[in-house]
């Protein structure tokens, strides 16, 4: 039995009839990262010693009879944005390449109130910036598929430790499409959940106003369970909801008859690889064969989509990333003239190409003589894409579409073109602008890579998102697929 | 040559005596190591959010009741960003387009009568940090920074262009110095930062409606400082357009040891603070029956207490505005009017002896030993005869010291009036035989010379004579 390859829920079996121990699972898996890590390059920090430590305090409660978690003793990695104390929290980037945060995020107390050990965090793109973690100021993490590939991004780290067998589940953060584009990529499980669902309390920010924090998992369960963690209204938030706590494990019916799934035609045609659709639509195929009524539908701000992420990201990101600036903490330029010159150089020298590419998109929409055109536009145009959502909730309970449209491409091959690259977003960016839940399922693969299944639900009803996944899953094997390592 | 008047706006800070700071639960006291009144969120460590204080918005809309604004509805913050280490975020939290309240103002006297100064807007804000450098900014080798100010509530009051002169400007300062005092949000000191003021001023010819160009000054730490540049900066101004010249737009420093305003930056250098809706706090709508309960929960204010004062007390005008001028003295004063029904005495003691004694020692009213009650005694003791007004004052400045009440020092120093006929007449006859000269200048009618004689028989009792019967023993003599 190979530990590393099993899903949380079947762990957890095992953990409580007592086959194996959580200290065995956590040194099964530290054992792959070990075996795997220096072909993937997922984790930018292990922490095993502290993981070891947790384990066997779930270990000690096991043995007691005491009654655990779902999430007990399962190794989860985290997203190198997301703060945790004690532990180096980089957000991919120079500047923070030193920064040891004094407290955890709100979902990592969680994870660790629940009883799961942090294997370590985990690679993505300097501040979330990007869509193949290739933006990463250490090192690009590889497609577990296909080592010469990209993982996806930005928390490609996140994807390929979960699909490398390297983490059981872990933590991603999603502001354009950044949890759902890695796990089509990776062939895993990922979710951005509403907006407000989930703390964003310790998230380092990219966009504010976009930013979500997700679960990747193996299967839909293991993401239901890690949702049953993370969601909940944060007193420490104030754009988290005050929702009803709920168990999202009940959701998992194996039944769509009777909902009604919207096919937005307007995911469907441009740029999209034909192999890439042909899986989409044989995934429609399959859910209307298992009863439920499938149709196309439009959202017709989608054009506009790209561009007023475009601002509205780079705004509020130009403003969120002012504070790294070498006075309190991280990286500083030393041997500089005044303050400026010591922001100036440290900001230079501190951020990456992609990083100072959106930095500067943001401020000069922001500048007083360009916010009406830009920015505020912006924000009008983001009401017309939401009503898109609104309108088509009206008459569809889930939305379909593909996740990317194409196939984890090969590094490098987008690096020089950013635009190609911004362009790869284009089915998930009008998610994040509506605040709405979406979901990547595996649905197949094209030359050997998967390719994911995007759902997008009503705000606040990741249920019907759950229970369609889960009925997909159970009438497909892709989640049971490995890849080679 | 066009005679010149001054238009004056006015910008004023004020820090919220809240407990803990406006996005975190940080303590806001004064002073403290540096660095140590501070936690993840108010440092802006990466990741951290605001959350808002109920209380600033609560203290807000009570200072912004007392200055007669409409209460907003929906009101938001925005992000000002700008570089400046003492700013953790690089970014300030403040309110841009649609402020906690707007169209407000205050009363001010004027030589022409009471003048409305209108305040246009009043909103919420964080305060930053502090530098701390070696020596001069320019000089330092290197700079410190303190942040235990940073995310202190503030509260930002601009008036309207209605002032017209240096003084106006300070009137406004004191009289809404004094009206947030009542409302208690608010320590107001200017010396250890907790109103700060910058001024915008600009002259035109008079009987122009347009109004001229305009400078900001900053720094201004006192009303003295206020009043000064203000002056200054009309003179420079006007001096500037006689001379043919024209008045740039640019905020100007006061240099208090110079006595100047010296440019500090101009339009073009000036800050594009690129303000955008913070996206981490959502925007707050404000329950009107929230701010009804805060209404009702306003103490009655300076300016009615003092025509409430003129009507039911019969105070001069000038009493009635002095004693409403803070509330602990008005609160004092009616604690004393309400034990002992004459408010004019009171007043004239309080306004009297006890101003003085509070200010030759430094003391607050607070801490003050004379309470209403024994104040009150004091006067009562002069009702009745027992001491004279002039012992009182003897008897007061022991009370103020030692805490004693008035009974008991009076017992203690014999200082018990003497009212006794038969013990005054010998007195009396002494001294009218000591001093025959003024005898014969009251007899030849200069009534002054009964004044100075009433005064000799007053030392020769060490003041303890009961001064009307001296007069009529006197007369009977005389």
């Amino acid at each position: 039995m190979q530990l590393f390859l099993l899903t949380a829920h079947e762990i957890h079996e095992l953990l409580i009839k007592k086959e194996i121990s959580a200290e065995e699972l956590n040194k099964a898996i530290y054992a792959r990262i070990e075996a795997v890590d220096d072909r993937i390059q997922a984790y930018i920090t292990r922490t095993a010693g502290k993981a070891l430590d947790q384990a066997r305090a779930v270990d000690k409660q096991i043995s007691n009879g005491e009654k655990v978690t779902p999430l007990a003793g399962i190794p989860i990695a985290i997203k190198d944005n997301i703060c945790t104390d004690g532990i180096k929290t980089t957000a991919g980037s120079k500047i923070l390449s030193n920064y040891t945060p004094p407290y955890s995020a709100t979902v990592v107390k969680k994870l660790e109130a629940a009883g799961a050990t942090i294997a370590g965090k985990v690679n993505l793109d300097e501040f979330a910036m990007g869509s193949s973690n290739e933006n990463s100021a250490f090192f690009a993490t590889r497609n577990p598929w296909d080592t010469s590939r990209v993982p996806g991004g930005s928390s490609g780290g996140s994807a390929a430790a979960v699909a490398a067998g390297a983490a059981v589940c872990s933590l991603g953060s999603d502001t354009g499409g950044s949890i759902r584009q890695p796990a089509s990529f990776c062939g895993v499980v990922g979710m951005k959940p509403t907006y407000g669902a989930v703390s964003r309390y310790g998230l380092i920010a990219y966009a504010s106003s976009l930013d979500q924090i997700g679960p990747f998992a193996r299967d839909v369960t293991d993401c239901a369970l890690m949702l049953n963690a993370i969601c909940g209204h944060d007193p420490l938030d104030s754009t988290s909801a005050k929702q009803r706590a709920m168990d999202y494990t009940s959701f998992l019916k194996d039944d769509v008859r009777g909902l009604k799934l919207g096919v937005p035609e307007e995911y469907m045609v441009e740029g999209i690889d034909p192999d890439v659709r042909d899986l989409v639509i044989k995934a429609m195929e399959k859910l209307e064969s298992l009863g439920a009524v499938v149709e196309y539908t439009t959202l017709p701000h989608t054009d506009y989509a790209l561009p007023t992420y475009y601002l509205i990201a780079q705004a509020e990101a130009s403003s969120n990333l002012a504070r790294y600036d070498g006075v309190r903490y991280g990286v500083r330029t030393e041997g500089t003239g005044d303050v400026m010159d010591m922001f100036m150089k440290t900001r230079s020298e501190g951020f990456g190409a992609e990083v100072k590419r959106r930095i500067l998109l943001g401020t000069y929409a922001l500048a007083a003589a360009n916010y009406d055109h830009y920015y505020l536009k912006a924000l009008k145009v983001r009401t017309l894409i939401k009503e898109d959502f609104v309108q088509a909730f009206k008459r569809y309970d889930l939305l379909l579409s593909p996740v990317s449209p194409t196939t984890a491409f090969p590094i490098g091959e987008k690096m020089d073109d950013p635009l190609q690259m911004y362009l790869s977003d284009i089915c998930t960016i009008s998610v994040n602008l509506a605040g709405m839940p979406g979901l990547s399922i595996p649905c197949g693969f094209v030359g050997g890579l998967p390719v994911g299944l995007q759902l997008i639900g009503r705000p606040f009803d990741e249920g019907t998102l759950l229970r369609t996944a889960y009925t997909f899953e159970q009438n497909t094997d892709y989640h049971k697929q490995y890849p080679d390592l | 040559m066009p005679r010149y008047e001054t238009v004056i706006g006015l910008e004023v800070h004020v820090e919220l005596k809240t407990r803990t700071k406006i996005f975190c639960d940080s303590t806001t006291e004064f002073g403290g190591e540096p660095n140590t009144h501070v936690c993840p969120i108010c440092l802006g460590l990466p990741g951290t959010l605001p959350v808002i204080n109920k209380k600033v918005v609560e203290y807000a809309i009570r200072a912004a009741l007392a200055l007669n604004c409409n209460i907003a509805e929906f009101t938001k913050f925005d992000r000002k960003n700008y570089f400046y280490p003492d700013m953790p975020k690089n970014y300030q939290i403040s309110q841009h387009d649609l402020p906690i309240a707007t169209h407000g103002y205050l009363e001010i006297d004027t030589q022409k009568g009471p003048k409305k100064i209108g305040i246009s807007r009043l909103h919420m804000e964080e305060d930053s940090g502090k530098l701390v450098h070696q020596g001069t900014i320019t000089t330092t080798p290197f700079s410190l920074v303190d942040y235990n100010r940073a995310g202190v509530p503030l509260i930002e009051i601009v008036s309207a262009p209605d002032l017209s002169s240096p003084e106006e400007a300070c009137q406004y300062v004191e009289k809404l110095r004094t009206i947030i005092l009542y409302t208690g949000v608010s320590d107001c000191k200017m010396e250890e930062g907790s109103l700060r003021c910058d001024a915008n001023i600009s002259v035109r010819p008079v009987g122009t409606g347009r109004l001229g160009t305009n400078t900001e000054i900053k720094n201004l730490n006192s009303l003295k400082a206020l009043r000064r540049s203000l002056h200054f900066e009309t003179e420079r101004q006007i001096e500037v357009l006689r001379a043919g010249g024209r008045i740039v737009q640019e905020t100007r420093t006061w240099d208090e040891g110079k006595g100047e305003t010296l440019p500090l930056r101009s339009k073009e250098q000036a800050h594009d603070y690129r303000c955008l809706p913070e996206p981490d706090l959502v925007p707050l709508l404000i329950d009107r029956q929230w701010v009804e309960d805060i209404r009702g929960s306003l103490p009655e204010l300076p300016e009615q207490r003092r025509q409430r004062y003129i009507k039911d007390y019969s105070l001069p005008e000038y009493d009635a505005a002095i004693l409403t001028n803070t509330k602990e003295l008005a609160d004092y004063f009616e604690r004393c009017v309400r034990a002992y029904s004459h408010p004019k005495a009171v007043g004239n003691w309080i306004l009297g002896e006890f101003n003085r004694l509070l200010n030759l020692h430094g003391i607050e009213i607070a801490a003050c030993k004379v309470t209403p009650q024994n104040l009150v005694s004091l006067l009562r003791l002069i009702d009745q005869g027992t001491i004279s007004g002039k012992i009182a004052k003897v008897v007061f400045a022991e009370m103020f010291t030692s805490g004693q009440a008035a009974e008991a020092i009076v017992k203690k120093k014999g200082l018990v009036q003497i009212s006794d006929r038969h013990a005054m007449v010998p007195v009396v006859e002494k001294v009218l035989a000591g001093n025959p000269g003024a005898v014969a200048d009251y007899k030849a009618g200069k009534g002054r010379a009964l004044g100075f004689l009433v005064g000799q028989v007053m030392k020769a009792t060490q003041g303890q004579a009961n001064p009307e019967l001296v007069n009529k023993l006197l007369k009977e003599r005389l």
